[in-house]
């Protein structure tokens, strides 16, 4: 197992490369001036060469882009050009935040959408089937900002229950933090529940037709024992897969909703970079979460060998 | 009767609690402010914190004259090079350094000559400051600037401490405003704390400030009716009227400086190179096919105010006899035919990407079809919209501009021909000649004649059609009182307290 993980933790390393060029060349094309953005309404020629000069942005780019790796590998990410604040203190105040409103709604999207995947597989073609899928359609349809704003409207507004927006951190007073999470977090875990549902239910058909939930069922276990343990874990791989792809794109930060609830986390860092051509920042959330994601495809690989023993001896 | 000790000590630690409970001010913000250093900073949330956190050499009021704030008094040399200023007593710093005229030197010296200072061109007219004695300063300039103080009264007039300043200050600026800088979570909050030793304490009633960044509009007034901000800026004007319905917030809108603006290119490159950028009447055309109330009326509800001209209604160098053109589809066809060209005219309108200026756009579109145009509507990002209004790509660019309280600051710029915004690169010799002169001019009944005169210029040669002006909104819980807008959308924090 060790040395799977140190072989798939060195082939991510060319990866890595490739996704940093590819943010670092990609957002030299975007149009429109870093300094000009910075420079405000003012413009001042003299102030705008002193920012190019000072940020590098007159160096060819092949140049800027070593001189950024450099400082990646010594742990420096660069500066915010728009706050000044070092790039690695923003993305550590963000992370936790992000990872813990993914976690939270990818908790809820689990709660949610895996039994009712399990109950509309195994009552296919009831009123409880259908009931289920309609569930998951709106939760898969429904845009998130609308139905952030209708929650707020109605726990925050109405029956004064939650804070409309904002953020507690965890360590200053976990009964708040869990108050401005909750209403985030059931925005975007209901819509992954949907995902996680019609997943849940078509692997579990596709299952529940094998021959050896046939025999399981011929040798007269109980109806639970057969779906919750002869089924369902057999069904689990392919959302195994599913779960981590979308805790990895949760990591991407979760844009609407963040900016919608005012959650300080990635989503809403990268948008405001993105619009100001802060470089350093968007560089620096974007390697951060392609970390991210070839973890969760490692944490992926080593799940399945522990769900289904046939992984274990390849 | 056991209780009765007990519950009495329980209600007096109760009074006590409540005696001594910390008020907290939470005021929601459109967006996060850039770098807190008043000498480089851009943003205008960054200058809705200021207004707690950094006292000014003056202060402007909202019938756009100036008061003292660090300056007590001020009064120009006999030649007009000479400003002299008389500085506040018994001012202190947040760390405690002193306030004199050497820290007034420091600070000007600063925001002129430190590389990304953003207040150079405010105060390019300033040749240097001599430290009289501590309390006094004389600001000299290298000709007569009658916007100077206009300058000191934002950005470029404000304080920081120097020796707290000689090092780091956008991270945790030191100044000498009511409140001082505690925390800043970006994308979050910025939190302040009263400070004791404010010259004028008694007029400031809250032990803590906190602003909090909530981009959307109705994110941010749902916050506020439930309770959990005191006070919102930039209400959308299609808010005002919910946030109007409910009982526990109050609104105040007033006449904002800021003004939109559609520049037509005219010199700048090849884009200029059509009917448009090259004969006025083709501009006139297209500005008399606009109809300045229906945009008021059908995007803002009514709470804009169309305007053809750069000075707010409430400035004194708005000229009441220059009136909004109306919307005149004929004569708009008439103009059209006698500059003999083929119709529909082509033209590009460039907008911001953001739902207001797009729907103002389409309005605009629509409008001026009537007359013999055709419009075609490129919605583009800000930061990419202006880098092709510098670079001259665009025929027509619809821009805002946040106004200031100066005249000279919402005209020079964008129509002389040197000017810095002046993307169209319009130039007429003899309007440079009345705008810098203005610049110079201390008496207001003069300087007024030369603005006017230039209002007329810009009138007949139409290098820009100024659309609105918007309104400076902002909504609170009805339990404060005290507050006073003032046109620059300022919230200022004096007097404001708690019923």
């Amino acid at each position: 197992m060790l040395t799977f993980i140190l072989r798939r933790l060195l082939s991510a390393i060319p990866t890595l490369i490739l996704v940093s060029l590819f943010v670092f060349t990609l957002q030299k094309l975007l149009p429109g001036d870093p300094v000009q953005a910075m420079a405000g309404e003012e413009r001042d020629p003299a102030v705008m060469e002193y920012l190019r000069e000072k940020y590098r942005l007159n160096d060819p780019v092949p140049l800027q882009y070593v001189h950024w790796v450099g400082n990646v590998l010594q742990g420096d990410f660069g500066t915010s050009l728009r706050t000044e604040q070092p790039v690695t203190t923003l993305l550590a105040s963000k992370l936790p935040v992000t990872i813990e409103l993914a976690v939270l709604a990818l908790i809820i999207a689990l709660v949610i959408g895996i039994p009712t995947g399990v109950i509309s597989a195994v009552r296919k073609g009831t009123a409880t089937d259908y009931a289920a899928n309609v569930f998951a359609l709106s939760g898969i349809s429904i845009p998130h900002f609308w139905l952030g704003i209708v929650l707020i409207m109605i726990f925050a507004v109405k029956l004064q229950w939650l804070p409309a927006s904002g953020f507690v951190p965890l360590g200053e007073d976990v009964g708040q933090n869990l108050k401005t999470l909750i209403l985030p977090a059931f925005v975007l875990g209901a819509g992954l529940s949907g995902v996680l549902m019609r997943h849940t239910r078509s692997a579990m058909l596709e299952v529940l037709r094998a021959d050896y939930v046939r025999t399981a069922r011929a040798k007269g276990l109980f109806p639970r024992t057969v779906i919750l343990k002869h089924a369902l874990r057999n069904a689990l791989m392919p959302i195994v897969t599913l779960t981590t792809l979308l805790f990895g794109e949760l990591l991407g930060g979760a844009v609407l909703t963040e900016q919608v609830f005012s959650i300080p986390g990635f989503g809403k860092m990268i948008v405001d970079a993105v619009f100001n051509r802060d470089y350093a920042v968007v560089q620096g959330v974007v390697l951060c979460v392609a970390i991210g994601f070839l973890l969760l495809n490692l944490l992926a690989d080593v799940l399945y060998r522990l769900i289904n023993p046939r992984l274990r001896t390849a | 009767m056991k209780f009765a000790p007990l519950m009495t000590t329980a209600l007096l630690l109760l009074a006590a609690n409540s005696a001594f409970a910390e008020t907290t001010l939470r005021i929601g913000i459109q967006d996060d402010p850039d770098v807190l250093d008043p000498h480089r900073s851009r943003t205008y949330s960054g200058r809705l914190v200021y207004t707690a956190l950094c006292d000014k050499l003056v202060d402007v009021r909202p019938d756009l004259t100036y008061v003292p704030q660090l300056a007590t008094a001020w009064n120009w040399s006999e030649d007009g090079k000479t400003l002299t200023m008389t500085l506040r007593e018994g001012v202190t710093f947040h760390d405690g350094e002193t306030f004199d005229a050497a820290a007034v030197k420091f600070n000007l010296d600063r925001a002129r000559t430190l590389p990304d200072s953003l207040r150079k061109s405010e105060l390019a007219s300033v040749e240097s400051i001599e430290v009289i004695d501590a309390k006094t300063v004389a600001i000299k300039v290298k000709q007569p600037d009658a916007t100077l103080i206009s300058q000191l009264s934002d950005r470029a007039g404000m304080m920081l401490a120097p020796k707290a300043s000689a090092t780091e200050v956008g991270s945790k600026p030191v100044c000498s405003g009511p409140y001082k800088f505690v925390q800043r979570v970006q994308q979050d909050r910025i939190v302040l704390e009263r400070f004791d030793n404010y010259w004028n304490k008694q007029a400031y009633h809250f032990d803590k400030v906190i602003f909090l960044p909530i981009p959307d509009t109705s994110v941010r007034l749902a916050n506020l009716r439930s309770g959990d901000l005191d006070i919102i800026e930039r209400v959308a004007p299609t808010d005002v009227k919910t946030a109007k319905a409910d009982s526990h917030v109050q609104v105040f809108s007033t006449p904002g400086l800021g003004y939109m603006q559609l520049m037509y290119n005219t010199s700048n490159g090849d884009k200029a190179n059509n009917p448009l950028g090259k004969d006025k009447r083709v501009r006139k055309a297209f500005e008399l096919a606009i109809d300045r109330d229906a945009i008021n009326q059908v995007v803002f509800e009514g709470l804009y105010a169309p305007s053809a001209q750069p000075f707010p209604k409430n400035s004194p160098y708005y000229d009441k006899n220059l009136p909004i053109p109306p919307r005149d589809v004929e004569a708009s066809k008439k103009l059209l035919a006698e500059a003999g060209v083929k119709t529909p005219v082509n033209v590009e309108l460039k907008v911001a990407n953001n739902p207001i200026a797009q729907q103002v756009g389409q309005i605009i579109q629509a409008m001026t079809e009537e007359a013999g145009f055709k419009v075609n509507l490129i919605a583009t990002e800000y930061a990419t919209l202006l880098n092709e209004q510098q670079a001259g790509n665009f025929q027509i660019g619809m821009s805002a501009w946040s106004g200031r309280p100066d005249p000279d600051g919402d005209i020079h710029q964008f129509v002389t021909c040197k000017g810095g915004q002046n993307d169209g690169h319009f130039c007429d010799p003899k309007l440079d000649e009345l705008l810098n002169k203005a610049r110079t001019v201390n008496d207001q009944a003069q300087r007024q004649s030369l603005y006017f005169e230039a209002l007329r210029l810009l009138a007949e040669d139409v290098p820009t059609s100024y659309l609105y002006f918007d309104p400076r909104i902002i909504a609170m819980r009805s339990n404060l009182t005290g507050f006073v807008p003032n046109p620059d959308g300022l919230i200022r924090l004096n007097d404001v307290a708690f019923k």
